[in-house]
């Protein structure tokens, strides 16, 4: 959308031009650099929140600024900019035995997989990269990309915890796609369409329209996707892959600076990209919870801004409460419960549909 | 189609490690994510504590003890100057005996405590950790009113105490009970009934009673696995006959008994017990008399031997003592409790996944600078 509004922008700019190949470059790169200013952005509001939401549930105070100018700011608010600049300015070491390619490659291939996922978000009905019409099967399909680079992170950094943590978030990511694509198929199948803006547009006409309270099976189906969700992006309860009391970091054991930052980068970009399919998918996307009010295009950005947030503060909740799962734990809980439900879901949203609908 | 045998991989978890409370070293040999056996090997916290014993007064060899068990100081001194005591056949006056009771039963919350904290980390739930920590602070407050120190506090000594209890230590003591008890039970909803913490531990490295005899475990670990074996009770030193508390026993509760999840449980009854002793000791302490009061001018122990066990919060922690009449003491022994503690865990973990193993280590509340001393 915003990509061929672009364009068409530039062309009737300027309509002397026979060639408009670099019409095509500039209107794909300006969305493309404005994402990515987008995720370094909100990673540093994220980061503060989950330091301070962390420190609000431990009875601490978390990064706090001694007065003006000292320490971290005023309410501690540098301190996820000094965060990142210790990450960029310390030293990279690949190790010896590492295969320095595939170390090399894993954190960018991670880092591609959750980037290249935001062209499908949409923020409001104009602001979204590219309105493909696959939107959400596109986002599930590029969102397994980061299987194979933390594949590779672990297999190529040659240390043991690393391997363990690879091997252990491939077979979780994978398994726990499936309930979340069953979840999902669930609001294709509501909603006619695996647009993004096509589902946002059916719920249109407030809270009650919203695809959650559709039927009542459709709040399982949130949850069960919620929780899978949690499980691929490596959340607490299911930070298995990186278990810091396990596997001392898991698959990024070997990894320091710029290197350890674009994981931690992608962790909280694929955070945000699971929140937005929640919330298109069952918390009416941009649409105002209030019928025919406050659904100006700018209003449209701050609904979705805010309900991503509040899923996202729900992980970091969560992540901070709650103990974690076990190896077969996690796959019993996919295979054994999420699955039977997601299947379930399936037909009985069918055959409601069909009685009700 | 044979069968497919997995390669066996060695694995160190250790020295440095962060499930392994200080630096031991887990020699574990893993197919996967089993663990077929597990080798300990200790040693890297070794400081010679008890040959140097041999060449210091007395006095001198407290603050040793201080730093063995470097989270439960006063039961370690405790310990010492009892079986000091004994030997040297001193009398200490009735309210040495009640201070010591109440530092001591105030220790063994904080390392419970800490205790707690830590298995909860291993599990992966980090804000009980820093929950409970908040909690001790509250204790160590208590022991630096009293003696400056926060950690190492050489506080006991032969025959009485270093210091006295300071102006308003009782109503202090007091206010924290008041404040502590409550929070208790906020502890057991985060964790004891928390679904997943349920998972991990209950029927997870489950101790039999005759194993953790025959290995010699003792303290909340041999409680867990259902045996009522208390010193304090059974074999009481100082006061502890006077006072009234329950011996609490693992019951198996979410699992069977003897498992990761009873051995949790036990040590939240504990606290509630120590508490219940605290407060009759501060209600039955007497007002005058003097710590300094026997404090004897020259510690010549009479040539012979003496082993004295107490009660840590670990459990047995014996003290053998042999004299040459000179002194300095000829040869000192400890019994630790941690040390028999951890050399069960290849019999208990072996089988289990990864995670497992620290969770059935962290259950087991070692202090590694108590096993190597």
């Amino acid at each position: 959308m915003t990509v061929d509004f672009l364009f068409d922008s530039l062309v009737s700019l300027f309509p002397s031009w026979e060639n408009t190949d670099p019409f095509l470059v500039i209107s794909m790169l300006i969305p493309l650099v404005a994402t990515f200013g987008f995720i370094t952005v909100y990673a540093l509001v994220v980061i503060y929140a989950e330091l301070k939401v962390s420190s609000f549930i431990q009875d601490k105070v978390g990064p706090m600024g001694q007065g003006v100018g000292l320490h971290a700011g005023k309410w501690g608010l540098l301190q996820p900019i000094a965060d990142a600049l210790k990450l960029l300015s310390k030293e990279d070491i690949i190790p010896s035995s590492a295969n320095k390619l595939l170390f090399i490659l894993a954190p960018f291939m991670i880092f591609v997989g959750a980037f290249i996922s935001f062209i499908a978000l949409p923020f409001n009905g104009s602001i979204i990269v590219s309105d493909l019409n696959i939107g959400i099967f596109y986002i599930l399909g590029v969102g397994s990309l980061a299987v194979i680079a933390l594949i590779l992170a672990g297999w190529s950094s040659n240390n043991k915890w690393s391997l363990y943590g690879g091997m252990r978030s491939a077979a979780q990511i994978i398994s726990y796609e499936i309930p979340a694509g069953l979840s999902l198929i669930v609001v294709i199948m509501l909603a006619g369409s695996l647009n993004m803006q096509e589902i946002i547009i059916y719920q249109q006409g407030g809270i009650s329209n919203w695809i959650i309270f559709d039927n009542p099976f459709m709040p399982i189906a949130f949850v069960v996707y919620f929780i899978s969700a949690l499980a691929e992006t490596n959340r607490t309860p299911f930070d298995l892959p990186e278990s810091e009391s396990e596997l001392v970091a898991g698959f990024v054991t070997e990894y320091s600076g710029m290197r350890y930052a674009f994981f931690f980068l992608s962790e909280y970009a694929n955070m945000f990209v699971v929140s937005v399919v929640a919330v298109t998918g069952f918390l009416g996307g941009w649409q105002s919870p209030f019928s025919g009010s406050l659904d100006s295009p700018l209003m449209g950005v701050f609904w979705m801004l805010s309900k991503t947030a509040f899923l996202i503060f729900i992980m970091i909740w969560i992540r901070w409460t709650v103990p974690r799962l076990r190896v077969d734990q996690l796959m019993h809980l996919c295979w054994k419960v999420f699955l039977p439900i997601g299947l379930f879901n399936i037909f009985a949203v069918a055959i409601w549909t069909v009685l009700f609908g | 189609m044979g069968i497919i045998r997995g390669e066996e991989m060695v694995l160190n978890i250790g020295p440095q490690h962060p499930a392994t409370h200080g630096v031991l070293r887990l020699q574990v040999r893993t197919d996967g994510e089993i663990v077929s056996s597990i080798t300990p090997y200790i040693g890297y916290l070794h400081r010679c504590f008890e040959k140097h014993c041999e060449s210091v007064t007395y006095e001198q060899v407290i603050p040793f003890t201080d730093r063995c068990d470097y989270l439960a100081s006063m039961t370690m001194n405790f310990g010492y100057v009892v079986a000091m005591e004994e030997m040297l056949e001193i009398k200490v006056n009735d309210r040495v005996q009640h201070i010591r009771v109440v530092m001591a039963e105030l220790q063994r919350i904080a390392s419970h405590l800490l205790g707690l904290g830590a298995f909860g980390l291993d599990i992966g739930a980090f804000t009980p950790f820093l929950h409970m920590l908040r909690d001790r602070e509250r204790i160590l407050d208590l022991f630096e009113m009293t003696c400056g120190a926060r950690l190492l506090y050489n506080y006991m000594w032969i025959g009485g105490l270093s210091h006295d209890l300071p102006v308003g230590f009782v109503e202090s003591t007091y206010k924290f009970l008041d404040y502590f008890e409550p929070k208790i039970d906020e502890f057991v909803n985060l964790l004891v009934h928390n679904k997943i913490f349920v998972e991990r531990t209950a029927d997870i490295g489950v101790m039999p009673q005759d194993v953790a005899i025959s290995y010699g475990v003792t303290g909340p670990n041999l409680r867990a696995s259902g045996l009522k074996w208390d010193l304090r009770r059974d074999d009481p030193y100082s006061i502890y006959n006077k006072f009234e508390f329950e011996v609490p026993v693992g019951e198996g509760g979410k699992g069977s008994v003897g498992d990761c999840w009873d051995r949790f449980y036990v040590r939240v009854l504990e606290m509630k017990e120590s508490i219940k002793i605290v407060r009759q000791a501060l209600a039955s302490m007497p007002k005058d008399g003097d710590v300094h009061q026997s404090l004897p001018k020259k510690i010549k122990p009479p040539i012979g031997s003496i082993y004295k066990r107490t009660e840590s919060p670990r459990g047995d922690l014996g003290y053998y003592i042999e004299s040459d009449g000179s002194n300095i003491p000829y040869r000192l022994k400890m019994r630790s409790p941690a040390f028999t503690a951890l050399s069960v865990i290849d019999e208990i973990a072996a089988g289990w996944l990864l995670s497992d193993v620290l969770a059935i280590l962290g259950s087991l509340d070692i202090v590694l600078g108590e096993i190597d001393r």
